[in-house]
């Protein structure tokens, strides 16, 4: 983005091409090797990377004449709030309904798009990866509020707007796995990650989530627990809803170093 | 883990109201199958961003659940039945009190209270907000206590699973479903007491429209034809303001009017200055030159057909199908305070800051008040089958309210939940008619993907699909002609025919998107059809269904719910009367002062 006259206004392709061409990393199924595919796509302004990907799906004929099976890739909501469509593009974790296309060229210089599946998660096919321990991971760390029942039993506790700002940031997670793709110490299931951590801070200080924050602490003190980040920052770089990662990852370790430190005396 | 009476209720959905079912149910202690598409954390819900109503009345200005109501009714055109709009009102401000407890970092006030903003169609400021994302916030919220559920055994999970059809007894008793596992294909059947369909709207009917992509209708479709009533489905709400796309429409939410967002073109058709170089003088401010009480609020059948309209005159911004939604007068830091998201969203897909530029948008398919027939109760005419959110026909009308769906899909989702229970109680479990109606219904459902993964011929089911979209998106949108509704349903029993020369074009069947892609795009042209030869038999004028040869609404002939049933040939049409017993129709008019007759 640059200033000109007042306002922000986006940077243009000024030789945009007639074509551009799209390298897919696929596999067949879960145990399949992985193989490369290559399909040419007309250029239009404005395209998203989804936008190129149906436009394949309809045509799937590659570059070297070839007729092949449609890429299969996931999405949902196409406006980057779902998570479901992350991908690796041009080397860069992101959502593949917010990539625009003219923002890939303009980056990389030429007019190739690379598109390969996140490496962290058990690849289902082409694009489409499996991120259940993400959510598993939300089990273990009791990610909710206990609430006494559903019924109603008048209005939720009083909170500062500073307070309600700082969870509102760590409670738009989707779950999107980014943080994970980029964690160099993250690999499966030796580290629970900082998605997890960002969790444990949001219900750490809710009024009544805190009531239960022994448990999440409790949760990190395994070994695959917050003891494992390298605080290499890669993390908050990469999050597309802009989560304070490390900030939650800072914050929550002091409490569990301090819950570690006293937590015998509460039992 | 055994629940109290070993009681098993399937629930179709784990948008907002399939996941506040599932709490509802889990909570009084019973077993729940959830199935769902996607993971429900990813389900459609998260995309909405105003709010939820309730009228809480924390800012003096006298508002009450009555007031609610009435708004909801008159915006609604008279169409929807009373009685449950009634109950939704008054439960509204505890369900909002519940999404706080529950942890929803919804926007306060200085002294720590929750805030309101105001939407459209109504004068007061009745609409609770978590930034400009409180779908997503208010299903996270869900999503956890399921979670906790979960994890304690009381719900089990079926993500990736694609309910295809009932499976009904003898007597047309709903005994369960079957669905397909989408990596493996592998159909399986889910016995339940009872089903609740709660599977969010059909957008995708349109080709493009602002819903996701799960958003297909083709679930209620699947059900339809099984038997289940379809009503009112012609009743389409196509939002004023979204941003157009080549894979989607993106809503700008009505909160971006909500916060003071001002409509405009420039005086002179055509003008091709940049809008911050048009002075005031020469803007046009026709939604408030029009409608000086409600102004830019008006509800959205008003406003999209108005700038449709302008559009249609010539008066489009460069005389295109673009008005100039402007927020530029409000200071950028408030408005990333209040509507950061949503702004974040224009600037992402179109790369203009809304803060210093007027954004440019257009009306695009976003809601149907249509859906599956419900009684007060959340009951479809068939037995132990229920239906709750977007997918039911329920509390809209003719036109839905800003910020009153998510408020719906809860709402239904807890009176289901109710509803289902005392249902499987009382249900007869052991009789021996129902062997073998799994082993059938299941094969019945294996022929068809079958036949799907064999079929060679010359049709793209994604060309088909476009071609869909497209004469739906032309003819059963904002403005309806009979000669064209019935073009349209000709067209559509012509991709019927071609659907049938299909080759799916994938010959490798793991995690295939093709086969399911193929069934829910048979499952769209059915429900197409409903949509279209709804709105032709119609003929007036009501809320989002509008008609230049008739442009009145018509109570005597018209006040009435639109009843479609599934033959093999065409849907048979019925009509039922609503249930006006709280508040009497009166002309809707939101040119003048306050809606109420007071
Ligand atoms: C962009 C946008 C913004 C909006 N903003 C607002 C707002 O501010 N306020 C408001 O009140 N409303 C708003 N709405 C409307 C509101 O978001 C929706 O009406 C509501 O979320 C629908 O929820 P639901 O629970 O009925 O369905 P959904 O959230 O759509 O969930 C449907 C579920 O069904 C599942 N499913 C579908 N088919 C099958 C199948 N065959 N088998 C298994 N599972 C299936 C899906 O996986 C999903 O889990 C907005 C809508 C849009 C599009
Ligand atoms: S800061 Fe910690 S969690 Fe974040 S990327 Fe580095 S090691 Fe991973
Ligand atoms: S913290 Fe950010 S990057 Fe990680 S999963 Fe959540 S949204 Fe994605
Ligand atoms: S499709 Fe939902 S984040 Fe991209």
């Amino acid at each position: 983005m640059s200033e000109s006259n007042g306002h922000l206004q986006k940077k243009m392709l000024s030789n945009p091409p007639e074509t551009i061409k799209v390298r897919i990393k696929r596999r067949e199924n879960l145990k399949s090797d992985q193989y490369t595919d290559t399909f040419e796509v007309p250029y239009r302004r404005n395209l998203n990377v989804i936008s190129v990907l149906m436009h394949i799906r309809k045509n799937p004929n590659t570059t070297d004449g070839r007729d092949v099976t449609p890429p299969v890739w996931d999405m949902n909501c196409l406006e980057q709030v779902c998570g479901i469509c992350t991908m690796v593009i041009n080397g860069h974790v992101m959502q593949s309904c917010s990539a625009l296309v003219d923002d890939l060229l303009l980056e990389s210089g030429d007019n190739t798009i690379s598109l390969e599946p996140m490496s962290k998660f058990p690849n289902v096919r082409d694009l489409k990866v499996d991120r259940t321990p993400m959510f598993d991971h939300l089990k273990k760390v009791h990610a909710w509020v206990e609430l006494d029942g559903s019924h109603d039993l008048g209005a939720g506790p009083a909170m500062p707007q500073e307070t309600q700002q700082e969870r509102y940031a760590y409670s738009r997670c989707m779950t999107c796995g980014c943080c994970l793709e980029a964690c160099p110490q993250y690999d499966g299931d030796n580290y629970i990650g900082p998605q997890a951590i960002a969790q444990v801070r949001l219900f750490n200080m809710h009024p009544t989530g805190e009531m239960n924050r022994e448990d999440r602490l409790e949760a990190l003190m395994d070994d695959d627990g917050i003891a494992n980040c390298g605080n290499s920052q890669n993390c908050v770089q990469v999050c597309p809803m802009g989560l304070p990662l490390t900030r939650a990852i800072y914050e929550t370790n002091r409490e569990v170093t301090v819950h570690g430190l006293f937590g015998w005396l509460r039992k | 883990m055994a629940s109290k009476n070993g009681m098993k209720i399937a629930i179709v959905g784990g948008g907002l109201a399939g996941l506040a079912a599932a709490m509802k149910i889990a909570e009084a202690g019973h077993d729940v199958d959830l199935l769902s598409v996607v993971p429900v954390k990813r389900s459609h819900s998260v995309c909405a961003q105003g709010g939820i109503n309730g009228a809480v009345n924390t800012k003096g200005e006298g508002d009450s659940p009555y007031k609610h109501f009435d708004d909801t009714v008159y915006g609604g055109d008279f169409l929807a039945n009373q009685g449950p709009v009634k109950r939704m009102c008054d439960m509204a401000p505890a369900i909002i009190h519940l999404f706080d407890r529950m942890g929803v970092p919804f926007s306060r006030t200085k002294e720590g209270l929750l805030d309101f903003r105001r939407f459209g169609g109504t004068l007061h400021h009745r609409t609770a907000f978590a930034g400009a994302s409180t779908g997503q916030q208010l299903l996270y919220a869900l999503d956890e206590q399921v979670r906790r559920f979960e994890s304690e055994g009381k719900v089990e999970k079926f993500e990736g699973w694609e309910m295809l059809s009932l499976v009904l007894d003898d007597h047309q008793v709903c005994r369960g479903l079957v669905a397909m596992n989408l990596q493996t294909l592998e159909l399986k059947t889910f016995p339940a007491d009872a089903v609740i369909m709660a599977t969010g709207g059909p957008g995708l009917i349109w080709g493009k429209s602002t819903n996701s992509q799960v958003c297909t209708g083709s679930a209620v479709s699947a059900c339809y034809q099984q038997g289940a009533r379809y009503a009112n489905g012609e009743f389409i709400q196509v939002h004023p303001t979204s941003i157009p796309g080549e894979d989607k429409l993106r809503l700008m939410s009505e909160s971006a009017r909500g916060e003071g967002g001002r409509v405009w073109v420039p005086k002179k058709q055509g003008d091709t200055r940049s809008p911050q170089s048009i002075p005031v003088e020469e803007r046009w401010y026709f939604l408030e030159e029009k409608y000086p009480a409600y102004g830019n609020l008006v509800p959205r059948d008003i406003a999209t057909r108005e700038i449709f309209q302008v559009c249609l005159d010539g008066h489009g911004i460069g005389g295109d199908n673009q008005v100039y939604l402007d927020l530029t007068h409000i200071p950028a830091e408030e408005l990333t305070r209040k509507l950061g998201a949503i702004l974040e969203i224009y600037e992402m897909f179109v790369g203009d800051d809304p803060r210093y530029v007027p954004m440019k948008i257009f009306p695009g398919v976003h809601y149907s008040m249509g859906g599956m027939w419900v009684d007060s109760d959340q009951r479809t005419n068939i037995p132990g089958l229920l239906g709750a959110g977007e997918c039911d026909y329920s509390i809209h009308g003719a036109n839905r309210l800003g910020a009153n769906s998510l408020l719906s899909c809860v709402y239904g989702g807890f009176v289901s939940a109710a509803s289902a229970i005392e249902y499987a109680g009382g249900v007869e479990r052991s009789t021996t008619e129902k062997n073998g109606i799994y082993d059938a219904e299941l094969k019945k459902q294996q022929v068809i993907n079958d036949r799907i993964i064999k079929n060679e011929g010359d049709e793209n089911q994604y060309k088909i699909h476009e071609e869909l979209g497209k004469i739906m998106t032309e003819n059963v949108t904002v403005v309806r002609y009979n000669d064209r509704l019935k073009a349209t349903d000709d067209k559509i029993l012509e991709l019927k025919e071609r659907f049938h020369r299909l080759s799916i074009n994938d010959s490798n069947l793991w995690a295939t998107q093709a086969v399911p892609q193929a069934r829910q795009l048979w499952n769209m042209l059915e429900l197409a059809r409903v949509i279209t030869l709804g709105a032709l038999n119609r003929d007036e004028s009501r809320g989002a269904h509008y008609k230049p040869e008739f442009p009145d609404r018509n109570d005597e002939e018209w006040l009435k719910t639109t009843v479609a049933e599934f033959s093999d040939e065409s849907p048979v049409f019925s009509y039922e009367d609503v249930d006006i017993s709280g508040i009497e129709p009166r002309a809707r008019d939101y040119s003048k002062g306050s809606s109420k007759k007071e």
